[in-house]
């Protein structure tokens, strides 16, 4: 299903891996370059993005170096003299195909990239992702071939990033952890769960204003817009906990929107996987009781309630 | 009849009107408008430039410390509209109006009632666009791309929408001005091939300008019925695409970065030459480059929108037209500094600041490619990587190059040398603190910082700091501009010659300084030595 470019590439990446040990997973105090990313398929925008630094760099390096040089050869102080001449065609001839030469390298590293990005088949697993302002929802489509029924779930801001960032909170954002990694901003009260080494395909829309759904671990961003279902993938290699921010300006409290991936084993997958199907059924057998989710999940249980409840109001409509 | 007409009427205006109401409120003289525009911008300039402030400040550390979120978004919207529309825009075309005439020979720019015209519009359009800040229902916070549905929950969609139709208004009736001036008003033997490349980029500009800003005109209009009369244009419940607003906002949106650099294109290729006392390397490539450049702008549009989930042929097409910019704009580049090669270089500011602008405009360049590359820009789209690549090209490309003109230009202007000791002063000032600004940027949005975010995670915050002090100290720093530019006009004794500047070349160094009101009453008679690229036959 993936191009073989890939597979070379995550071959290099575990080359990489053995002289580095630094994985970065989430953002890092003073991080300098892209983080190399978790997915199958993130290595290929670090490689690209290192790759075109070096193009640059080094042309940069010629350009410069020549005008700097040019700066002291030719000052007027030193001495020098114009000289006359003002054109060169066989010059001319040379920066314009050694670009295009450049460039039709990087066109070819590129493409194969982005080919197998747009190949959502053969995935094992869909989630469907809605963007709301300011919260993410994520309900479980199928999973190895078979539907899930009622996993889903709202998922904003947790609370003492919440509390902390208000204005004149008095409140440090430096002690907002967890463990010791600090969340402030970057946490969520219900993350999603994901199984590791599984082609998740996702269905990326919104509810109300246009959104972008970015974990940098997974190396891609789409953009989740009313009226239009995007779709992405992604298989995550690495069990951890990775963490993105909405990246499209959705109003005020776009900066809070955060987003958590948790990549747990296959097994660990398949058990939470059944606590939440047995915890949505429950309710459903008893569809009076609408507190009876309340001591499931805490903060986003209403939500996530009332939001189930606008398709089921939906349906009866559609038969009358 | 009429000539003698003509002939009494140019005889009591030889002089400027010595009314000030009558000479700036209502003046039909491209230099007067050339000077309105020019302050205009340098205002709009200090305005969007404490919007800015606002921004830095707020980004000083984690956790909110100035300002409510909301006025955040208003910010970094009034900040960009004020800007593109407000400072640089307005800034070029006060060039244009002041340099093209006389660098083309001609009295007067063609249409010079219009003229009038297109400027007084813009003082109107902006206090509309200002004044929303001060309403009930706070300005426009959806970004200057205005995207629907969210540009639609702000309650001043109609006044931004018709602030906007008015500064459109005013673009295109300068950029018909100044068409119709090349086109027409050319001094005898002035062929297109002998223009300064400063009248060609401006011609090319003008076209742009002319192509696009109806578009935005459409695309904004759209807005406004979907907002008060009920349309669904990009409303999905009643049918329509919110990604319809995009494809056309940056259909305008992609030509109009380029009509912010162009003519900056053209200033450095007339600065880079005087101070190198050497004509500029391959003319004729120069100005093909700005037209290819120009019509690529056209077919790239959709770069800014890789992430809306295009399909994937239109992702490959646009990466590859994206990618092509960069040989036309390298052309440039190399063309620059082969013209510094073998010649007699001396560094005064304006050439201080051209050199700048070779340079940091290329890293902008550098970290453009980078972004046209899709896979990649998955990861930098809507992140500080971005602010940091246009922030390059827009504040030490376009800015820069605006400077670099003022100073190259202003003895012209005014008949007075400016201060060369605080105008280095300045440059050294801006030079160092745009990068202190800037640079750390890219190393944010490396790391995962989105754009348009008022508060951060503390990871962000080494580079946050830097930045913002980076910010302090060049805003700082434009205030030591103001101050050699209203030294230059009204204080400086150091009287300007004629050619002010050794290495110069054409029509606008054989007029006296300061300028005369009334210029080539007669047109003058083209001598191929004066001008910047009067041999050209190669």
């Amino acid at each position: 299903m993936t191009s073989g470019g890939i597979r070379i590439k995550a071959w290099a990446a575990a080359a990489c891996a053995l002289f580095s040990s630094a994985v970065w997973a989430n953002p890092q105090p003073g991080q300098l370059n892209m983080t190399r990313g978790v997915s199958e398929w993130s290595p290929e925008a670090y490689f690209l993005n290192n790759v075109a630094l070096g193009v640059c760099t080094v042309i940069g390096v010629l350009v410069f170096g020549a005008m700097f040089v040019a700066m002291f050869r030719f000052r007027k102080s030193r001495g020098a003299v114009a000289e006359k001449w003002s054109h060169n065609t066989m010059l001319e001839v040379v920066w314009t195909t050694i670009p295009v030469i450049i460039l039709i390298v990087l066109a070819w590293m590129s493409t194969g990239g982005l080919v197998s990005f747009a190949d959502t088949t053969g995935s094992q697993m869909t989630v469907k992702v809605t963007g709301y302002q300011w919260k993410w929802r994520y309900d479980y489509v199928d999973y190895q071939g078979k539907a899930i029924d009622g996993v889903g779930f709202m998922s904003k801001l947790d609370e003492q990033s919440n509390e902390t960032r208000q204005l004149d909170s008095g409140l440090d954002p430096k002690s907002v952890k967890v463990g010791d990694e600090n969340t402030y901003l970057l946490n969520v009260d219900k993350p999603l769960v994901l199984p590791v080494d599984t082609k998740v395909r996702f269905v990326i829309t919104a509810g109300d204003v246009i959104h972008s759904w970015w974990v940098p671990a997974l190396g891609w961003k789409i953009d989740a817009i009313p009226g239009i279902v995007n779709a992405a993938w992604t298989n995550i290699k690495v069990p951890g906990t990775y963490r993105g921010q909405c990246a499209e300006l959705c109003g005020q409290d776009h900066g809070f929107m955060p987003i958590v991936v948790k990549a747990v084993s296959k097994a660990e997958f398949a058990q939470w996987l059944a606590q939440q199907e047995a915890a949505g059924k429950a309710p459903a057998a008893t569809p009076a009781t609408p507190a009876a989710p309340a001591p499931a999940s805490t903060a986003a249980a209403p939500a996530s309630a009332s939001t189930t409840a606008a398709p089921a109001a939906k349906t009866p409509g559609k038969q009358g | 009849m009429a000539h003698a007409a003509t002939h009494d009427h140019h005889d009591e205006h030889h002089g400027a009107p010595s009314n000030f109401f009558t000479r700036w409120f209502m003046s039909t003289n491209h230099k007067d408008i050339g000077t309105l525009y020019l302050v205009f911008s340098l205002l709009m300039f200090f305005i969007g430039g404490s919007f800015a402030m606002v921004i830095r400040a707020e980004l000083f550390k984690p956790g909110m410390q100035l300002v409510q979120p909301y006025f955040f978004n208003e910010m970094t919207t009034m900040h960009a509209l004020v800007m593109i529309f407000g400072a640089i825009m307005p800034a070029f075309v006060g060039l244009g109006n002041w340099m093209i005439p006389l660098m083309v020979g001609a009295p007067d720019m063609a249409l010079p009632r219009m003229n009038n015209l297109s400027f007084w519009i813009l003082p109107f359009a902006f206090a509309l666009m200002l004044s929303t800040l001060f309403m009930p229902g706070g300005g426009p916070a959806g970004g200057w791309t205005m995207y629907p549905p969210l540009s639609l929950q702000s309650d001043s969609v109609a006044y931004v929408v018709f602030a906007i139709h008015l500064m459109g208004i005013s673009s295109i009736m300068g950029a018909i001005n100044i068409i119709a001036t090349i086109l027409n008003m050319r001094a005898p033997g002035m062929d297109l091939l002998k223009m300064p490349v400063f009248v060609w980029s401006w011609l090319i500009t003008a076209f742009l300008l002319i192509a696009v800003m109806p578009v935005l005109a459409g695309a904004v209009t759209m807005l406004l019925t979907d907002k008060y009369f009920g349309t669904s244009f990009f409303n999905a419940a009643g049918g329509g695409d919110p990604v319809l607003y995009q494809h056309v906002f940056w259909f305008f949106g992609h030509p109009e970065v380029y009509i912010m650099i162009l003519p900056a294109f053209g200033i450095i290729s007339e600065i880079v030459p005087t101070f190198s006392r050497k004509p500029i390397f391959g003319y004729k490539a120069m100005v093909f480059a700005i037209a290819a450049i120009a019509f690529l702008s056209f077919i790239v549009w959709a770069h800014h929108m890789f992430a809306v989930g295009l399909p994937l042929g239109a992702e490959i097409f646009f990466m590859y037209a994206t990618m092509l910019i960069s040989v036309p704009t390298g052309i440039k580049v190399f063309n620059w500094v082969s013209t510094m090669w073998g010649g007699s270089l001396t560094f005064e500011t304006p050439m201080l600041f051209a050199i700048a602008f070779i340079i940091l405009f290329t890293i902008g360049g550098f970290s453009g490619l980078m972004l046209a590359l899709v896979p990649a820009d998955f990861q930098y789209h809507d992140t500080y990587f971005v602010v940091a690549h246009f922030h390059y090209v827009l504040v030490t490309g376009a800015a820069f190059a605006i400077m670099a003109a003022t100073y190259y230009w202003l003895p012209k202007w005014t008949g007075r040398m400016y201060s060369e000791f605080w105008g280095k002063v300045h440059f050294w000032c801006s030079v160092v603190f745009v990068n202190v600004l800037f640079f750390p940027q890219h190393f944010l949005g490396l790391a995962g910082m989105p754009r348009r975010i008022p508060d951060y995670n503390v990871a962000f915050a080494d580079f946050n700091m830097i930045s913002s002090i980076g910010g302090f100290l060049f805003g700082a720093s434009q205030l030591i501009f103001l101050g050699v530019i209203v030294h230059c006009a009204f204080f400086s004794k150091k009287k300007a010659a004629d050619r002010v500047w050794e290495g110069a070349r054409g029509l606008e160094w054989t007029v006296p300084s300061p300028a005369p009101h009334h210029t080539f009453a007669l047109p003058p008679v083209i001598h191929d030595d004066e001008l910047a690229h009067g041999h050209v036959d190669d």
